[in-house]
């Protein structure tokens, strides 16, 4: 140790890039690392995976300097290492893509990359010598991005390449992603991992944080799992398969493939009809979206987040209105003007499991019997007269939710945010599922959620279109749309791109169609 | 309320801890001038306590429960009622004018229609802002601070024109005396107890506790009470819900403003028996601070009512018998409420330390 210590400074090519011993971190009473200690060597790529919660994150930010440690210590390229802030962790040459980009809008990209590395008191050398290295790093590792494009008008696959130049620009030798394909449409996702690919072949290290285990499957080298604040598993990607990393996270056996039954579809419930959605900006979001919801089935809605599904989900709910085209429920049109709200909606038998539980399906300082009866606390059976609210029976009714949708701990007086994000999502569900509605939206039904409850809200889905409901899926997880639809549309720009059956069709083309092509025009 | 601190440190040692922070503070300002803070409290509790203090002191109080319910009410929408002032005010026209036009037989006509008259003025003073807000997006704050001004003038110009009395004041005719509402002192001798005989503090009094009742049974039991929480908390989950945005801001701003204006009750109606300038004196401000130290609950409103009440009766005893400035309660007030308020995380997070700390060892 000693000796290492002396000679700091001197570079050891032999050491690993990454070296954690020993770290704890707790927040309050949550310890969210536990003596964790992990090896990453120079010029890999390491995938940590573990479900919300499992402390991924927490320690990498201790490794970006962020938080500090509790315990433990850190070495890069053999030499102990303090770092106490993002400073410190770029003079160490690590570099990081934060799942949610910290870019300012209406900056160009060149402006971006210099933001906090700006030399000398005009900006511009440190701009001119931005554009060649830019210009060097582009033609090396495929990351070319137009360097005075507004960040705001590029996609979001560019502007993580933004990110990813940031680091580069800063000599990152190390460089974490955290969720990286979160927002990418799968073939960005293919071009990202073939920069992954070349940045290793450069000699650098990259560390990708992800709950997506095929994504680890393809391009790690070695995979650590973390459960509960702990690592579990650190192995060679090679010798292991996605079932076992999902057993080795969730504790237990999981079913990553859902079982279902051919659905019986039936007649059709709710008709789209030239749907159509400006928004406050004047953006078109909707144009002209036509489909039909039968009973039955499950009608999943792919595309990369922010095509207009949210828009679709607000107006069919009645959160949002529409301009023009019209939605019919059983053969009769709804009101989808301003005037309409979403009361009106679960009259006519319209569920909605709101793909933002946080902002929406729950109030987050409520209490699980406060949010049980949330959207219909003016039905008969929660009200007592004189405006008050039956009490009593929302607690009872609170309580029988969560025994049947298995919420833990089912304590109806626990306020909504006490929960995992699991049990916050199943106490939506529950809300709206025991309602028997004839037709549920149901909006990212797994986004934060845990893989445990994965499968056992994903069996509820399928349980309510055996019992003859219409389901409208949104997801952008393509996997989850695979596995749970009968019939398919991809949106893109507000349109729909295609429709397409799941057992006729295969990732690449839907990630064709969810970047706005259309493979069959292109054949 | 906090899940790492149980209720009697959220809600009892953490206001009292800020308190006396800030009572330590005041202290200091009390040296800084020369005067003795041992004294000081002492003066101000015997002027806010002595038999004929404490008449005073719960006529204040009566006043600081009002427009604290009303600022309360208000805050479980998240809509900052500022306007307190314009709407008390306001609700003293209204209570002058429906005093004025009839004679009222008898004291529960005139406290019935009173309230009604108070409230309906005190509210449509609120409407205006609160559709504003919903409808137009104006900030509330901004809107009702304007409507307080307003106010302000509109009574300015009544009392010294179409509602002055003849003479040379700016105040209104004095109401019929069949019509005066109880005071303490009567209501207490109904009963054979003794009382101040020319104590401010009236019926009035127990209509603030009633109000206070009531305003926890709505936000607390009513599904309209909940769907103001909810929309308070995330208006985005409450359209979820289908519940309209407008109409909660209308309601809730509707019955803060009914609230305010139920003040004049207990100054125009009950004390002055006419309407006079400068009625509301602060009081629609200081509601704000006492929904701010109650933690915007009913039961912690009437509390710190009654606190403001000592310290403005208190005060008044200081200016009288010490020669301490009046400016010098006010940064009194002004303290308890930046420790109450803005820098309670100072007391909290050292309490929290220290709860976590005591809560590790019971486990271990």
């Amino acid at each position: 140790m000693s000796e290492v210590a002396e000679n700091a400074g001197r570079l050891d090519v032999a050491a690993p890039a990454i070296e954690l011993i020993g770290i704890s971190k707790a927040f309050g009473s949550v310890q969210a690392n536990k003596d964790i200690s992990m090896t990453v060597a120079k010029g890999a790529i390491h995938g940590i995976v573990g479900e919300n919660g499992a402390g991924k994150s927490t320690l990498m930010s201790i490794l970006y300097g962020f938080y500090k440690a509790d315990s433990g210590s850190v070495k890069i390229n053999g030499v102990p290492t303090v770092i106490n802030d993002s400073h410190d962790a770029i003079a160490a040459g690590i570099g990081m893509v934060h799942q949610h980009f910290m870019l300012v809008d209406n900056f160009t990209v060149l402006e971006n990359v210099v933001l906090g590395a700006e030399e000398g008191a005009t900006l511009g050398p440190s701009l001119r010598k931005a554009r060649k290295e830019l210009k060097r790093l582009a033609d090396e590792y495929e990351l070319d991005v137009d360097p005075d494009a507004l960040i705001e008008d590029i996609s979001v696959g560019f502007q993580q390449r933004v990110e990813i130049l940031k680091a580069l620009y800063r000599q990152a030798e190390i460089l974490i992603l955290d969720e990286p394909t979160g927002v990418l449409t799968p073939d960005e996702a293919d071009h990202l991992f073939r920069i992954l690919r070349n940045l290793k072949e450069q000699g650098k290290t990259i560390v990708i944080i992800t709950h997506k285990l095929r994504e680890i499957m393809d391009v790690t080298d070695s995979v650590s799992v973390m459960r509960r604040g702990e690592m579990t598993k650190t192995i060679a990607t090679s010798s292991t398969s996605p079932e076992d990393l999902a057993e080795a996270m969730v504790g237990r056996r999981v079913l990553l493939e859902v079982n279902k039954s051919p659905a019986q579809v039936g007649e059709t419930v709710m008709e789209i009809v030239n749907l159509s959605v400006t928004d406050a900006h004047g953006v078109k979001r909707l144009k002209n979206v036509s489909f039909e919801l039968k009973r039955g089935e499950i009608l999943g809605i792919a595309g990369v987040s922010g095509n207009g599904q949210s828009e679709l989900l607000e107006v069919i709910s009645g959160i949002g209105a529409a301009q023009s085209g019209e939605v019919r429920m059983q053969g009769e049109a709804i009101d989808i003007s301003p005037k309409a709200n979403a009361g009106m909606r679960r009259a006519r038998g319209i569920g909605h499991v709101p793909e933002d539980r946080h902002q929406r399906g729950l109030v987050m300082p409520f209490m699980t019997w406060e949010n049980t009866a949330f959207g219909y606390h003016n039905e008969p059976e929660y009200s007592k007269g004189f405006g008050l609210a039956n009490q009593k029976y929302m607690m009872q009714d609170a309580r029988e939710k969560m025994e049947r949708f298995d919420i833990r701990p089912p304590i109806p007086q626990l306020i909504a945010s006490s929960f995992s994000g699991g049990n916050q999502q199943k106490i939506v569900l529950a809300r709206e599922i025991e309602r028997n509605p004839d037709v549920l939206l149901i909006g990212q039904p797994t986004r934060g959620v845990d893989i445990g409850a994965i499968e056992f809200i994903h069996q509820q889905i399928i349980n309510l279109r055996d019992a003859g409901k219409a389901i409208l899926l949104v997801s952008v997880e393509l996997d989850e749309i695979q596995a749970l639809s009968d019939r398919i549309l991809v949106m893109f720009d507000g349109v729909i791109q295609g429709e397409r059956l799941p057992e006729n069709t295969n990732e690449g083309e839907l990630g064709l169609l969810m970047a706005g092509v259309d493979p069959e025009a292109k054949a | 309320m906090n899940k790492n601190l149980p209720k009697w440190v959220d809600l009892g040692l953490i206001p009292l801890l800020t308190l006396m922070l800030a009572f330590a503070v005041s202290g200091l300002v009390v040296l800084s001038i020369g005067q003795n803070p041992i004294e000081v409290v002492k003066v101000m509790i015997q002027g806010a306590f002595n038999p004929f203090g404490i008449g005073h002191t719960l006529y204040f109080t009566t006043n600081f429960i009002f427009t604290g319910l009303a600022v309360a009410v208000a805050f479980h929408a998240r809509l900052f009622n500022i306007g307190g002032e314009g709407q008390a005010g306001l609700a003293g026209v209204g209570v002058a004018l429906v005093m004025l036009s009839y004679d009222w037989p008898h004291w529960s006509i005139a406290l019935i229609v009173g309230t009604v008259a108070a409230m309906a003025f005190g509210a449509a003073w609120a409407a205006i802002p609160a559709y504003l807000q919903a409808k137009r997006g104006s900030h509330i704050v901004i809107t009702t601070i304007m409507f307080n001004l307003i106010a302000g003038a509109l009574i300015g110009y009544l009392l010294v024109g179409p509602m002055q009395a003849e003479g040379s004041l700016p105040e209104s005719a004095k109401f019929p005396s069949a019509a005066s509402l109880p005071t303490m002192y009567d209501m207490l001798g109904w009963f054979g107890i003794g009382f101040d005989k020319y104590a401010p503090v009236n019926i009035s009094f127990f209509l603030a506790l009633i109000a206070a009742f009531l305003v926890w049974v709505l936000i607390w039991k009513t599904r309209l009470g909940y769907e103001m929480r909810a929309f308070g908390h995330s208006e985005k989950a409450a359209v979820y819900a289908g519940i309209s945005p407008l109409k909660i801001t209308m309601i809730a701003m509707l019955v803060s403003g009914a609230l305010s204006g139920m003040m004049a009750v207990n100054t125009v109606q009950g004390e002055a028996e006419r309407l006079l300038l400068g009625a509301v004196e602060g009081a629609g401000f200081i509601g704000i601070a006492v929904a701010l130290m109650g933690r915007s609950h009913p039961v912690g409103v009437v509390l710190a009512a009654f606190l403001f009440g000592i310290l403005t009766q208190g005060g008044a005893e200081l200016q009288f018998t010490l020669g301490i400035p009046a400016q010098m309660i006010t940064v009194i007030q002004a303290l308890i409420i930046m420790f109450t308020g803005s820098l309670e995380n100072m007391v909290r997070i050292p309490l929290e330390k220290i709860f976590l700390n005591a809560g590790k060892r019971g486990r271990a």
